[in-house]
């Protein structure tokens, strides 16, 4: 389940190092990084290919020459090759081209209408998930085996074992169809938004409550919270300005899988609660065939969850000294 | 070793009689997993619950009293407990109980086969790796790190879009997505077991680098494999779902928790009990193997004793 760290925690002796050690990290990862884009690009182009159908079927029936001269027009008559060559030259000039199955739009169009929204409630939800997750785990690691570890652990266990599109219709059940609080779905005003942002969050603040009370058991024994203690600082004190830094710093490179995480269940999330986020739109396209849509989405994701990968080890090897970047 | 005495050391005279006698068998690390595992009242329990739902996914579907696809349109949206539907039955009037059954079924299987490939292509990737070392080792491991940063979901999306919902092609494509922290973890437990001695004792009797692999460092990497195994399995019954969930699962009248939930949740206000029944049972499952799993992780390691 953990993924992304392959900043190593080494407190061997250090290597003779010829280059700084950042910069070499950073060359190395480019290097992991062009490759993973292209195969992307590559497997996701020539999947959506194979998929039998295209974008121009279902509505209505073509005639041979009109499907000819649509095909025509956005090049799909050419052969396979060619038009994987010309797609990654457009596409490494930062043009997705058209959509095929959204009229006068853009791949580029459609990114920036859905993107904002999935981003919007991924946010919420992991801003949320820390401030909760982290405040569960830090007092359940100082009530250890005390009612509040329990509630903190039983809420890390249920939100681990009940998957978002259990929760999702549950909460949807209770509180927009049977009390009537909130709406059911679709896009609004905030209240449309609490729903999909708890859905999300949950398992998120199981998991990072999780690693937060692993992580500050280990720190509340270690020496320098005990020198803190014996230097007679306030609990308090002790707890916010010391124990919780190095607590929480297994957080740090969580970051990258926690995204890959929200992305997931934001497909699921915009489904159920029909909101116009980008997961919604790429499920949609694949299905109806639309495939420079479908390649825009997963490159950009891609991207991001690359990106993120690397801001996450970064942070956590400047955060934490003993950590050689690798 | 020391449990014998040094005046029994295997070799001697006196040591061999006595081991080949009776003697009291010295407690494995497995013994010691295994006491400590039943412990573990959580896990235990867990044990329990999984062998039961295990039981009736295998022979429940033949016990059933209605057969899961038989669709009875006189019984439509019957509620629990009511006429002679334990667990209701749907919009099609197919009995609950009976489609339940065999959704955890499918849900099993998928999740057991699965693990299963994830199983043979991460071990023999990172045993292969983390022995040879190297330059290997370093592109093994490279081609993984890549792998790792692709966005799945997306691939096995398109793969359900691009091959049709092929039930065989589902069991591959989601075992071929978890080999990779599988190979991790077995090439950082090879790379330490090829240190020990007695990997250097076969080395040094002749015995060849596949053979070394195959007798020597595979079967000492059992423990933590066994352990991401138990936390696999759920994972691939998650996956499952939720590609039944975005409608790209297996196909009706075959079922699984996943396909059950999602049409649950789409009749949840007209028959709640379609939504809850596969719920509970899918999240019992879920526990019991994160349970079971968190379980073995404390039995067999021994940081946390």
């Amino acid at each position: 389940m953990e993924q992304g760290a392959s900043a190593r925690v080494d407190l061997g002796v250090g290597r003779g190092q010829r280059e700084p050690p950042m910069l070499s990290f950073l060359l190395r990862r480019l290097l992991v990084a062009v490759p993973t884009l292209f195969l992307v690009v590559t497997v996701a182009f020539f999947m959506m290919r194979a998929a039998p159908g295209s974008p121009f079927q279902g509505e209505r029936k073509l005639t041979p020459e009109i499907e000819k001269a649509v095909n025509a027009k956005y090049g799909l008559d050419r052969p396979l090759p060619v038009q994987y060559v010309s797609y990654l030259g457009d596409a490494l000039r930062g043009d997705l081209g058209p959509s095929l199955k959204y009229r006068d739009k853009t791949v580029a169009d459609i990114i920036a209408q859905g993107f904002p929204k999935s981003v919007a409630i991924g946010l919420a939800a992991i801003v949320g998930a820390i401030l909760i997750g982290v405040g569960l785990g830090v007092a359940a690691a100082l009530r250890q085996n005390r009612p509040a570890d329990y509630v903190a652990t039983t809420v890390a266990i249920l939100g681990v074992c009940i998957p978002s599109f259990v929760t999702a219709p549950l909460l949807v059940l209770l509180f927009a169809s049977t009390l009537g609080w909130l709406p059911t779905a679709g896009w609004g005003g905030v209240r449309n938004l609490i729903l999909p942002v708890v859905v999300l969050a949950l398992p998120q603040i199981a998991i990072i409550s999780r690693l937060t009370r692993a992580g500050m058991i280990e720190v509340l024994s270690s020496n320098y919270v005990r020198t803190a203690r014996s230097k007679g600082l306030s609990e308090r004190r002790i707890v916010l300005h010391h124990a919780l830094r190095g607590a929480i710093l297994p957080l740090v490179s969580y970051l990258g899988p926690a995204v890959a995480g929200l992305i997931t269940g934001s497909l699921v999330v915009e489904q159920i609660f029909n909101l116009p986020g980008l997961g919604k739109y790429f499920v949609i396209s694949a299905l109806q065939r639309d495939y420079t849509v479908v390649m825009g989405v997963v490159i950009l994701y891609a991207a991001l969850i690359l990106a993120l990968n690397l801001v996450s080890d970064v942070l956590y090897a400047v955060l934490d000294p003993r950590v050689k970047l690798t | 070793m020391s449990a014998f005495g040094p005046e029994l050391a295997p070799g001697s005279r006196r040591g061999a009689a006595a081991m080949a006698g009776a003697a009291p068998r010295g407690r494995s690390l497995w013994d010691d997993a295994l006491r400590r595992l039943m412990r573990n009242r959580a896990a235990v329990a867990s044990l329990i619950v999984l062998a039961l739902l295990l039981v009736a996914a295998a022979i429940g579907p033949y016990l059933a009293a209605y057969p899961y696809d038989q669709v009875n349109k006189n019984d439509v949206w019957v509620g629990p407990l009511t006429g002679d539907h334990l667990l209701g039955t749907d919009s099609l009037g197919r009995d609950l109980l009976a489609r339940l059954l065999i959704g955890l079924r499918v849900s099993l299987a998928v999740g057991v086969v699965a693990t299963f490939v994830s199983l043979v292509i991460g071990v023999i990737w990172g045993a292969t790796a983390g022995y040879l070392g190297g330059r290997v080792d370093e592109l093994m491991m490279r081609i993984v790190d890549i792998l790792y940063s692709l966005p799945y979901i997306f691939f096995v999306i398109l793969l359900m879009v691009t091959f049709g919902r092929n039930f065989i092609l589902m069991f591959v494509a989601i075992g071929a997505v978890e080999w990779l922290t599988m190979a991790r973890i077995v090439r950082g437990q090879t790379l330490s077991l090829k240190q020990k001695e007695f990997v250097e004792a076969a080395r040094a009797a002749g015995v060849s680098g596949s053979a070394i692999v195959a007798r020597h460092v595979v079967p000492n990497l059992l423990g933590p494999v066994v352990v991401y195994v138990t936390l696999t399995i759920p994972g691939v019954i998650l996956a499952e779902s939720f590609l039944s969930f975005l409608g790209l699962g297996v196909q009706e009248p075959l079922t699984s928790l996943g396909v059950l939930i999602a049409n649950g949740a789409l009749e949840m206000e007209l028959a709640p009990w379609l939504l809850v029944f596969p719920s509970i049972v899918m999240v019992v499952t879920l526990m019991c193997f994160n349970f079971i799993g968190d379980g073995l992780r404390d039995a067999i390691d021994p940081k946390d004793r």
